[in-house]
């Protein structure tokens, strides 16, 4: 190549003073729209806490509700309604949704099979929460007779919470190096020997993440249960898994529906009760996979 | 060796874990089952032309009827819209600034404080938007806006899918490799210019799945938007006005005492039959693009 | 019929001895005409920090212009982070940090409030693997001169630079193809295109070739070859025989310290330090 070149650096105007400042008023505006949501959280929780907390007594935690007198109400039936569903969930959701996820990451062939379940678990997830409602409504309330009944919500949400949990759980299973699982066969054991003693305890942080997640998406939903006619006025306790109920989000939705201004701190209160339930438990999550992040210096 | 009864307490073990994954399967078949049995009784006595081509919606009406879907399906996507003219300029300009700029330690807090914002459950944000969202900024911008309008709706949704947006597309920026960047300054370019003219297209399928998963989810959404948009279907772009959604009719006539085996009744399963399809397709879409980028990136 | 095998004794079969001593082969001076040459870049006393550990131990060493210098050294010595600190690259590194000075035509480039952006622009960079962008050929070329306010025309500069890259008669064909379908070695030539299209006073590359098959690499020693008419190449390299090959001043380093920097045909005829003999030699790798 000749050494004579037809272009100079000269022809370049990069004007950097201008793209640098460009470049700073872009950085500042992603900075505050980053926090534009942060702010919307903030003015949330001080409204939510502004309107609720002089309404969360000892009275109100233990009272029925009542729609004559608000200042008399409460959330009992509410509170062990959302308690009742937590339990039931949790007793089915999360057996059922590890053993899927210890099948499908431990056992299974890579056949079509299993990738139709994934990709099957996958749309699962994005299924609106209402759609399992009307689900339920036919199998549980009507199919398997168990009418409005506190059972038939909790085995709803735990059909919407499992792909959350089995999904959580195959990526903790995933996570669990190979050479684990190698050096148990080695030794003899058997498949769910080595499951059982040496992928669960270590892919346990991760599956528990999961399952908080999961529980608190179900503690959250109300839409299902309107579905299968959880009533929003309930005056009694659950005594049995077969007995009717309501719940904290279906108390919280009733009484923020209601023009009245008493009504809507009642609402607040719920949510104060309902967010006090939440927050420990994601708290929980946050501390347990911080720890497991911590300790993955393997 | 393994002897007779531990052989078969393994295979007994296999079939367990095997029929709990399957349990996911049923789930699907039997909500494709459900709604298509109703649905199809529906549609024996509601052409289906009337239903997703008719203007007017009122059911339950008992003078004179009328069962065209587009009313919801309008109110549906105004609100969705609307959802993501809020989520997808604050998630992208989040993910942006989160995977291009902020140092780690600012990462470490903004990104498990955004992802509480999906948290939180669904009636906190309804309620919200009634009690303070309409009166305290929308009537001061606009004076006509009704108590239930759907700006209040598309607002909240679209705070609350901000994380799935920030979070995926996060993920996606962070898997355009660093050699990539490092080609890019090199070329004399500054921060703006390589995150905004070199990640984001790089990642552009992990973006737009991100944007089709968060609009699923809006469709999706029920508890908000019964709370703030209200109950009564409209045909109109008028976001200050109230409307009604898929999900918040089922919400209504599921309230209401709509006796089983009325064309009201079977009104919720054609209704929920055409917003699982709807979601359904978005996220297998989704779904498909992103296993498209995945392949690209990993 | 004599067997020939009893009366003639065969020489016992040895195992192909290891040559201890060969050097490698400068090649002979180049026909072109050496265009006069002024120092570039002069590192004075450079050091480079990550966190505490020094990678880069006070080098001073002078790049002079129209030259190829290359760095060579074993896995680890510090001459990539040498080569990074000449464009600000190291700036990516959270805990990197410089002492001592980098002067770029008589100016530090680590004094404070010096602008990196516009020096990236004078001093362009060739990676080990090639990186370009998920665009078009030609959109890889015009990318860098477009944002840097090329005024002149930009096909016609797209075009001067994949012929100076030897890549033109491929592509010309196919400028709108995605670059992802060229092979190995024409991506390199394309970052070597995109890189030499900002019309840069310097190039630094850093083991261009380690990724490709010989035969894209001996393409690439002919280019930087033709280059150095316009350009200053700075060429990192683990290939002794490549730098003795391309270069004409060579500089050696070992554990961050610059050991020894000669002329290419006495480095590898007649090192001055031990240390650098034993390398070239193969004594160590």
């Amino acid at each position: 190549m000749n050494g004579a070149s037809a272009i100079s650096a000269s022809d370049f105007v990069p004007r950097i003073a201008h793209r640098r400042r460009f470049g700073r008023v872009f950085e500042w505006t992603c900075t505050v729209l980053s926090f534009v949501g942060i702010a919307f959280l903030a003015v949330l929780i001080l409204r939510v806490l502004w309107e609720g907390l002089t309404w969360v007594t000892p009275k109100f935690l233990m009272n029925f509700p009542s729609v004559l007198s608000p200042e008399d109400a409460g959330i009992k039936s509410a509170l062990w309604g959302t308690l009742w569903l937590m339990a039931i969930t949790t007793l089915v959701a999360v057996p059922v949704g590890v053993a899927g996820a210890v099948y499908l990451e431990e056992y299974a062939p890579h056949n079509r099979l299993s990738r139709f379940i994934h990709f099957n678990i996958t749309n699962l997830a994005g299924v609106p929460s209402i759609v399992y409602g009307i689900l339920g409504l036919a199998v549980f309330v009507r199919w398997w007779r168990l009418d409005r009944s506190v059972l038939s919500g909790g085995l709803i949400l735990t059909l919407l919470v499992l792909p959350v949990i089995i999904i959580a759980s195959r990526e903790a299973l995933l996570a669990v190096p190979k050479s684990m699982r190698e050096a148990a066969y080695a030794l003899g054991a058997t498949r769910w020997q080595t499951v059982r003693t040496h992928v669960l305890p270590v892919a346990l942080p991760g599956i528990m993440t999961g399952i908080i997640l999961a529980v608190s998406r179900a503690i959250g939903e109300a839409a299902p249960l309107i579905t299968i006619g959880a009533l929003t006025y309930v005056a009694f306790v659950p005594s049995s898994p077969l007995d009717p109920f309501t719940a904290l989000p279906i108390q919280i939705y009733d009484w923020s529906d209601r023009p009245q201004a008493e009504f809507h701190h009642l609402a607040a209160a719920g949510i104060i009760v309902l967010l006090g339930i939440l927050l420990p438990l994601n708290a929980v999550a946050v501390v347990v996979r911080a720890w497991q992040q911590s300790k993955k210096a393997w | 060796m393994m002897g007779l009864a531990a052989r078969l307490k393994e295979r007994a073990i296999h079939a367990l874990l095997f029929l709990c994954a399957i349990i996911s399967i049923a789930t699907t078949l039997g909500i494709v089952w459900v709604l298509i049995e109703e649905s199809v009784k529906f549609f024996a006595k509601v052409s289906p032309i009337e239903f997703f081509t008719g203007t007017k919606w009122a059911p339950l009406s008992s003078e004179a009827p009328s069962f065209g879907v587009l009313p919801l399906v309008c109110g549906t996507f105004l609100i969705a819209g609307g959802a993501l003219i809020v989520a997808i300029p604050i998630g992208l300009a989040a993910a942006i600034y989160i995977s291009e700029y902020a140092p780690p330690s600012v990462r470490r807090v903004l990104k498990p404080t955004l992802e509480v914002l999906a948290g939180i459950p669904t009636v906190v944000y309804g309620y919200f938007a009634l009690t303070f969202v309409t009166p305290y900024i929308l009537r001061p911008l606009y004076g006509q806006t009704e108590i239930f309008n759907a700006a209040s709706a598309a607002i909240v949704v679209g705070v609350m899918i901000i994380p799935t947006i920030s979070s995926l597309c996060d993920d996606a920026f962070r898997a355009v490799p660093r050699s990539l960047r490092e080609g890019a300054y090199a070329m004399a370019a500054t921060r703006l210019e390589v995150s905004t003219r070199v990640v984001v297209p790089a990642a552009m399928s992990g973006v737009v799945a991100a944007i089709l998963l968060a609009l699923a989810r809006a469709i999706g959404e029920t508890m908000a938007v019964a709370l703030a948009a209200g109950m009564t279907p409209k045909l109109t772009v008028n976001p200050f006005v109230s409307v009604q959604t898929m999900t918040g009719y089922i919400v209504q006539v599921s309230l209401g005492d709509t006796p089983a085996d009325t064309i009201g009744y079977q009104t919720i399963f054609a209704v929920a039959f055409a917003l699982f399809l709807i979601t359904m397709t978005i996220n297998v879409i989704a779904q498909r693009v992103l296993k498209r980028f995945r392949e690209v990136y990993e | 019929m004599v067997n020939v095998a009893e009366d003639q004794p065969t020489a016992p079969v040895e195992a192909p001895r290891m040559p201890l001593l060969r050097m490698p082969i400068p090649r002979p001076p180049s026909k072109l005409p050496m265009p006069s040459s002024e120092c570039v870049i002069r590192a004075e006393d450079l050091s480079i920090y990550y966190g505490s550990f020094p990678a880069v131990r006070e080098v001073t060493l002078e790049i002079s212009s129209h030259r190829v210098t290359a760095i060579i050294g074993p896995s680890g010595c510090g001459k990539s982070t040498l080569l990074r600190s000449m464009n600000r690259m190291n700036d990516f590194v959270a805990s990197a940090a410089a002492r001592g000075k980098l002067l770029y035509r008589g100016r530090d480039i680590y004094a404070p409030g010096f602008d990196a952006v516009d020096l990236r622009r004078r001093i362009g960079m060739v990676f080990q693997k090639p990186n370009p962008f998920p665009k078009s050929i030609y959109k890889n070329v015009a990318w860098g001169a477009a944002i840097n306010g090329y005024q002149g025309n930009l096909e016609e500069l797209v075009e001067r630079a994949l012929q100076q890259a030897a890549l033109w008669d491929e592509v010309k064909d196919k400028l709108d193809k995605s670059a992802y379908e060229l092979s190995g070695g024409q991506q390199q030539r394309l970052c070597i295109a995109r890189a030499i299209a900002l019309q840069p006073d310097v190039l630094l590359m850093d083991e261009p070739c380690s990724a490709l098959d010989p035969i894209a690499t001996a393409r690439i020693e002919d280019l930087i070859d033709k280059l150095k008419t316009q350009y200053t190449v700075v060429l990192v390299t683990h290939n002794m025989q490549q730098a003795a090959r391309v270069s004409d001043r060579t500089a050696f380093m070992y554990m961050g310290e610059l050991v020894e920097v000669n002329d290419t045909t006495v480095m590898f005829t007649r090192p001055g330090n031990k240390r650098t003999q034993d390398y070239i030699t193969g004594r160590f790798g």
